[in-house]
């Protein structure tokens, strides 16, 4: 384990960031933590997570696949991705760190998505363990340990000191390059056990996963709690848009008057023409949208994944749902852990 | 810090229930914490006395549910509105959107809502419970407490409320209100004070910001379109990411556009917004605009009311007077 003291973190950002480019949670003018490029000057945001997941740097939003120029009776296809280059994230929690691990699980299987792979190669993962859980939290539930937080490297943050260690190979090679000082572990053991208190006394410590899982499609698909739940959504894309799990894109074709530029973008199963086909749409109701987002995530995933979940347990649907309802109250009422 | 106590409206959602009057009631329900308030359906007794809430955190506006809703039941519905939520509903009457018969609206008074965003911004983090009153009190994980003037923390609708007064409403309870003087128009008059260049850095700045979720479009009373043109791939303009700068502009411009004159200035499209952007700034532009070029008009006071951009009229004011500044 190697540290740094607090004084010196933004020399560390700048060792760095010389040569990659280094992204850090920094506070927008709103006072939202977002991921922002570091230069000399951006500050480290001390909120506990940002706004939108760090999912971005993987599967952006947005992004073009291809391009098609017709030219008289002849097309020409053309790859037109921009080479990857490498990229360090610092801070990223345990719960989005879990994350990328379910989004490998979708784009690193047959069929390979090589847009992906690309960045997740190109990409070093620092990760930070949590000191001030909120009251959105429920990693837990999940059986993530927020403060053995992952990633190619993890850090802690205690009082004077940020302390370092690598747990893979690419993460060993950018720490080597730091030349930080060595250190014992004297301190962050201290540090988790006080962020672990504070675990179980979060609102939320007690929700559990028992009524979830693959093979409880015909068990709870019919429930009628669906319809109550779903009542007042919105149908909006929020929750899935600000998710660090939700996976789902569509790919478009854009005619650009002489070709087509093929690009995709993030879906949302909340919206209405989700994975419309031919024979038209197979969710008709916003019921059976918002039942799809929730089945998906507790039993189908768990089903597909050897009983890996859908969920982080970040918080931020909690946080950002326009009308407050979100995984926690679809949990509870329908897995009956009220 | 609201006057009207949360039993009152339960007695009164029970016994129109249980008279027949109404089949079911559209309310707030109390959610997880004591500040994520879900809008509900209820339609028992039970299920009235235990979950519905009324206070600080009730700012969603219940009147675009009614479009969906009265198509569907099979009796009245209970609504509960605020001064600002009778606006919305009159809108909707005026633009046909439901069947008024079908509807038993109870005006109620309020007291302006509360941000949560704002309360967390002084608390911080842990939240574990928040008490409502003239000082809100917020007590955290942390075993901190904070004694917070909810006038401090008012979503922004509320700290610019433009009416107590309720427009539309079978039952009142409590006190009737009355137009206020609102300071809404501040913050347009400090955008149109800006040179174009810096009015466009700041919309650029605040729209690059959306995500596309279309929270604020799925919320907006005014945007009641069967389909949205930017959900329909046979429109051209079907949009789930905006690609560019453009984009990221066009679809809250055209958007606004389309709001314009219907839009009562219920504020929800900025309460929603998962990315905090101004969203009202817009409309309420619209809305002053309309206002100096066309004289005073609020869509939503009355039902039938024809909206200035949709009535000619041989006062209108030309083109040519805009650009000379007649209005200013």
């Amino acid at each position: 384990m190697f540290k740094c003291s607090v004084n010196e973190i933004y020399n560390v950002f700048a060792k760095i960031a010389d040569g990659k480019k280094l992204y850090v949670p920094a506070d927008n003018k709103d006072g939202n933590a977002v991921y922002t490029e570091w230069a000399e000057g951006v500050e480290l945001s001390n909120a506990l997570n940002t706004a939108k997941s760090p999912k971005d740097f993987f599967f952006p939003q947005f992004e073009n696949l291809m391009e098609f120029k017709v030219e008289g009776k002849s097309i020409e296809v053309n790859d037109i991705r921009e080479a990857s280059e490498d990229f360090v994230v610092f801070g990223v929690r345990a719960c989005d760190v879990k994350s990328f691990e379910i989004l490998d699980r979708v784009f690193l299987v047959e069929p390979f998505d090589s847009y992906y792979a690309s960045r997740r190669e190109h990409g070093v993962i620092i990760s930070m363990a949590c000191t001030r859980p909120t009251e959105t939290c429920f990693c837990t539930t999940f059986g993530i340990d927020c403060t053995n937080p992952g990633g190619d490297i993890a850090v802690w943050k205690t009082e004077d000191a940020y302390y370092w260690q690598a747990n893979t190979e690419k993460g060993e090679k950018l720490l080597a390059a730091l030349e930080l000082e060595g250190c014992g572990e004297d301190a962050v053991n201290e540090q988790k056990e006080k962020t672990a208190k504070v675990m179980s006394k979060l609102p939320l410590a007690g929700l559990t996963t028992d009524s979830f899982g693959g093979g409880k499609t015909m068990e709870l698909f019919n429930r009628p709690e669906w319809k109550t739940l779903s009542e007042s959504c919105l149908g909006c894309g929020t929750c899935t848009f600000v998710c660090p799990t939700c996976q789902c894109y569509d790919v478009k074709d854009y005619n650009t008057g002489n070709g087509i530029l093929r690009f995709r973008c993030w879906d949302s199963c909340m919206y209405s023409d989700f994975t419309k086909m031919a024979h038209g749409n197979n969710r008709l109701s916003q019921v059976e949208r918002f039942r799809q987002r929730f089945m998906h995530k507790l039993v189908y995933f768990p089903e597909n994944n050897e009983g890996i979940f859908g969920c982080v347990g970040c918080g931020r649907c909690l946080a950002k749902c326009p009308i407050s309802m979100n995984i926690v109250k679809v949990m509870k009422t329908i897995g009956g852990n009220d | 810090m609201q006057k009207i106590n949360r039993n009152v409206l339960v007695e009164k959602a029970v016994s129109l229930l249980e008279n027949g009057t109404v089949c079911c009631v559209l309310g707030w329900k109390k959610g997880e914490f004591d500040y994520d308030i879900t809008p509900a359906v209820f339609t028992t007794k039970e299920d009235i006395e235990a979950n519905f809430v009324f206070d600080d955190f009730c700012g969603a506006n219940f009147s675009k549910y009614l479009v969906q809703k009265t198509r569907k039941a099979e009796g009245k519905i209970l609504v509960f509105l605020k001064s600002c939520d009778t606006y919305s509903f009159n809108q909707l009457l005026t633009e046909h959107r439901f069947d008024r018969e079908k509807v038993y609206a109870v005006g109620i008074p309020c007291e302006g809502m509360v941000d949560i965003n704002k309360i967390r911004a002084i608390s911080g983090e842990g939240i574990s419970s928040v008490e409502c009153g003239e000082k809100i009190t917020v007590n955290t994980i942390y075993d901190e407490k904070f004694e917070i003037n909810a006038s401090d923390v008012l979503l922004e609708r509320c700290e610019s409320c433009k009416s107590k007064l309720h427009v539309a409403y079978d039952e009142l309870i409590g006190e009737e209100g009355e137009v206020l003087e609102s300071n809404r128009f501040d913050e347009v008059a400090k955008l149109e004070a800006m040179t174009p260049d810096e009015r466009f850095a700041f919309w650029q700045s605040e729209l690059s910001k959306c995500i596309r979720c279309n929270a604020c479009r799925d919320v907006c009373p005014a945007c009641t379109c069967e389909k949205c043109v930017f959900d329909n791939p046979k429109s051209g303009v079907e949009n789930k990411a905006p690609a560019n700068e453009f984009e990221e502009k066009m679809f809250h411009i055209i958007r606004a556009f389309h709001v314009a004159g219907r839009c009562t200035d219920c504020g929800e499209c900025s309460r929603v917004c998962p990315q905090h952007i101004p969203l009202h700034l817009l409309n309420r532009k619209f809305i002053k605009d309309i206002n100096e070029f066309y004289g005073d008009y609020q869509a939503g006071a009355e039902v039938g009311s024809r909206a200035p951009l949709a009535n000619y009229t041989t006062g209108d004011i030309e083109p040519s007077e805009v650009f000379d500044g007649r209005g200013e």
